[in-house]
């Protein structure tokens, strides 16, 4: 694997190999040894033309704890602002030897562009393209059911995982369709008709509109952010009207499994999407979600540009 | 060199024939005059030179991506003698002074004939109707009047300008799109766009404005033609509204006729076109519609980018691809290699139907005493496309680098060899 453009640039065993290595690297970021030399040398450059703090900030993190040299570039005060493409962007980064580019754009396929082309000669990861993907963010939140429902072990097999509002614009739902029914996990898409795509049938995941018909067997239950501005495109009539439907509150909560997770990819509109009790329950791992982030973002890193598999990782590590 | 004997060459009933060509017109041995270049074209089929009815010729404006001069040279390596310039310059065709400027661009350069079309409303902006007949008065002759790139969405503007182009039997070519149900999309609207979380483009978008238009037209009793149709759906419409008796006529693309949106999975911004592309099952509703006639004819929709324009994100592209020089090549593949048709039915459809349909009358016709335009194409033939050798001045071809049936050898126009492959269309231009 070259890039990861898209979930489906990964097999099932490659998956499984980022979700172990980020287990190993989490668990030697509990210990002492916070830093790794892995990376030594190498350049990673956040190239940001959304803003995006917190999956920045997430891979900024896990370069540095890999003792990757982190160039941030961000389109907001560059030259991208005053009309410079995409295409100049990364002549200009491949000029400054860049070994990764984590690109985040407003348009779906700019990270498959960058890569195909090639513009950059380096390793080009997807942190999130428009309404299309965003594979690491899929990654953590399988980190996250396997670290709680599966004990870090194996697949998703069995479990039941629902994913809750806007579908149709969310670049989390299409990674995590195509990542969690992968890895064997039974998919529920939960969304009023006009926040599900056309051609959504084709997911192999079961359509729901109404959450209260599967909230009670779901394992995990992942809200989705909705931006309010929908409600002026006509996709739903009022923000009450769509958390009376659609919103996690404390009797939703009620209704889960006693073992069920929730999980948001953030930020949260509290009170539209999800209530402050939903958000703060105990069933929330939201607040984890970010801490594994970083572990998975180291994980792909390594794999990608370090240059080895996960079975490397202990005796390299072992070395210093 | 005035006269032309043109020997060996094979007809479209695949009779061995012998062509003169005197003064511009096929004439017979009592017209015709010495002396003469002999052409041998063994192993070539003759026919009447193509008529596109759908040609971006980016001039006035945008002479970066296209002139009236190259986009005529790129018509004759395609076998075209004849283009009809759609009016999205800058400025606007929607005066009878650009039309005539853009008519008498391609007369001074005397490779094809440029027939402009007007535009129906200032400015396109859809709101006020163009001075339709001073369009039509002028040098340039027009008949055709279409706002493409845009639609004519409000109703009413498009039944006043069908009732309004009987007064001199003009024809109103629809840009078939719903403005608001296509508001920044990108892409057919289906499995694909789901997957590619790119904006969806909806065949109905498409099909409610063909629908209202043909029941508009048969209201008025006008003509309306349908561009660049896209869809099953589409075709469906045409098909009842012509058993209807209604006065519509329709065009597809070649693009249109060989392409799918899964295309748009590379993300590569060429396969950027409106309309879209669509599903495999649309492409064959398009086959069938032109093969039984319900699609009356083949337009390019040519349509040159600079590749800054191209180059891009999907989102921030231009929409549109050129097609003059392989549209031959494309629709040969598509129709008769299927076996949907006869070579002779598909010229039909390039040739004689748009220039009946466009009144254009020295074209589509290859008869004694008619202009010699004419192509002669070897169909046992194929080629490679190399984006960078076509005559376009823009480069925006979705297939470069394919091997594709049929070449285009020599094309004439009004009896001059305009184009011909074995010294790349030097002579005349």
């Amino acid at each position: 694997m070259r890039d990861l453009l898209s979930i489906n640039d990964l097999s099932k065993d490659d998956a499984l190999e980022i979700l172990d290595t980020a287990v190993q690297l989490a668990a030697l970021s509990d210990s002492s040894n916070r830093k790794f030399p892995t990376l030594r040398g190498r350049t990673v450059v956040n190239l940001f033309f959304e803003d995006s703090t917190r999956t920045r900030i997430s891979f900024e993190a896990a370069a540095k704890r890999l003792s990757a040299d982190v160039i941030n570039f961000s389109a907001k005060g560059s030259s991208v602002s005053k009309g410079e493409s995409l295409k100049d962007t990364a002549l200009t980064l491949q000029a400054m030897g860049a070994d990764a580019v984590i690109i985040r754009h407003g348009a779906s396929g700019a990270p498959a562009q960058l890569a195909r082309k090639r513009w950059i000669d380096g390793a080009v990861i997807n942190a999130g393209d428009g309404t299309h993907e965003h594979p690491t963010q899929a990654l953590l939140d399988a980190f996250t059911i396997r670290r709680h429902l599966m004990q870090d072990k194996g697949d998703l097999a069995g479990l039941k995982i629902a994913i809750v509002g806007d579908v149709l614009h969310s670049r989390v739902a299409r990674s995590n369709v195509l990542l969690l029914q992968k890895l064997g996990a039974k998919v529920f898409l939960v969304a009023p008709p006009t926040l599900l795509p056309v051609g959504v049938e084709h997911w192999g995941a079961q359509i729901n509109f109404s959450i209260d018909e599967v909230i009670s067997e779901c394992d995990a239950v992942m809200m989705l952010r909705v931006q309010k501005e929908r409600m002026e495109d006509l996709f739903f009539p009022s923000e009450r009207e769509y958390a009376r439907n659609f919103g996690l509150n404390a009797a939703r909560i009620a209704a889960m499994k006693g073992s069920a997770i929730v999980m948001h990819p953030g930020p949260m509109n509290r009170g539209l999407e999800i209530t402050a009790e939903g958000a703060d329950s105990k069933k929330s791992v939201i607040v984890e979600q970010v801490a594994n982030g970083v572990s998975v973002r180291m994980a792909v890193l390594y794999l990608l540009i370090g240059g080895a598999t996960s079975r490397d990782l202990t005796a390299q590590i072992g070395e210093h | 060199m005035n006269s032309w004997l043109i020997r060996n060459a094979r007809d479209l009933q695949g009779k061995n024939i012998e062509l003169m060509i005197s003064n511009g017109k096929v004439v017979d041995k009592a017209d015709f005059v010495q002396p003469y270049s002999e052409l041998d074209a063994q192993g070539l089929t003759v026919m009447p030179g193509f008529v596109d009815l759908h040609t971006h010729l980016r001039e006035p404006g945008r002479e970066d991506a296209e002139t009236v001069l190259t986009a005529s040279q790129a018509a004759v390596a395609g076998g075209y003698t004849a283009l009809s310039a759609m009016p999205n310059t800058l400025p606007v065709a929607d005066t009878a002074g650009v039309v005539e400027q853009v008519y008498r661009l391609g007369q001074s350069h005397g490779i094809c004939d440029v027939f402009p079309i007007g535009a129906v409303t200032v400015g396109q902006s859809g709101e006020q109707l163009a001075e339709l007949v001073a369009m039509n008065q002028s040098e340039a002759r027009v008949r055709i009047f279409s706002d493409d790139g845009h639609c004519v969405a409000d109703p009413l503007v498009m039944r006043r300008a069908l009732e309004y182009v009987k007064l001199f039997d003009g024809v109103i070519a629809q840009h078939a799109q719903d403005p608001r149900l296509t508001e920044n999309a990108q892409m057919n609207e289906g499995e694909v766009s789901a997957r590619l979380g790119l904006k969806g483009w909806p065949a109905v978008a498409e099909e409610a404005i063909i629908a209202r238009d043909i029941l508009l037209a048969e209201h008025v009793d006008s003509r309306l033609h349908i561009c660049h149709l896209t869809t099953a759906g589409g075709v469906e419409l045409v098909r009842q509204a012509k058993l209807r008796g209604v006065k519509v006529t329709a065009e597809v693309t070649p693009h249109h006729l060989l392409l799918t949106d899964e295309l748009a999975a590379t993300y590569d911004a060429t396969y950027k076109v409106n309309p879209p592309l669509r599903t495999e099952s649309d492409v064959q509703a398009l086959r069938r519609g032109l093969a039984d006639g319900t699609i009356d004819i083949v337009a390019t929709d040519h349509a040159p980018h600079p590749q800054e324009a191209k180059d891009c994100e999907w989102n921030a592209a231009a929409f549109g691809m050129i097609g003059l020089e392989t549209a031959f090549s494309i629709c040969y593949l598509s129709m008769v290699k299927s076996g949907l048709m006869s070579v002779a039915e598909l010229s039909l459809r390039m040739s004689s139907t748009p220039a009946k349909l466009a009144r254009y009358s020295d074209h589509g016709e290859l008869a004694v005493g008619r202009s010699a335009n004419i192509v002669l194409v070897d169909l046992d033939k194929s080629w490679k496309v190399n984006a960078e050798t076509l005559k376009s001045k823009s480069k925006n071809t979705p297939y470069n680098g394919m091997e594709l049936p049929a070449v285009v050898e020599k094309t004439f126009h009004n009896g001059v060899l305009v184009y011909d492959r074995m010294n790349q269309g030097q002579e005349g231009v």
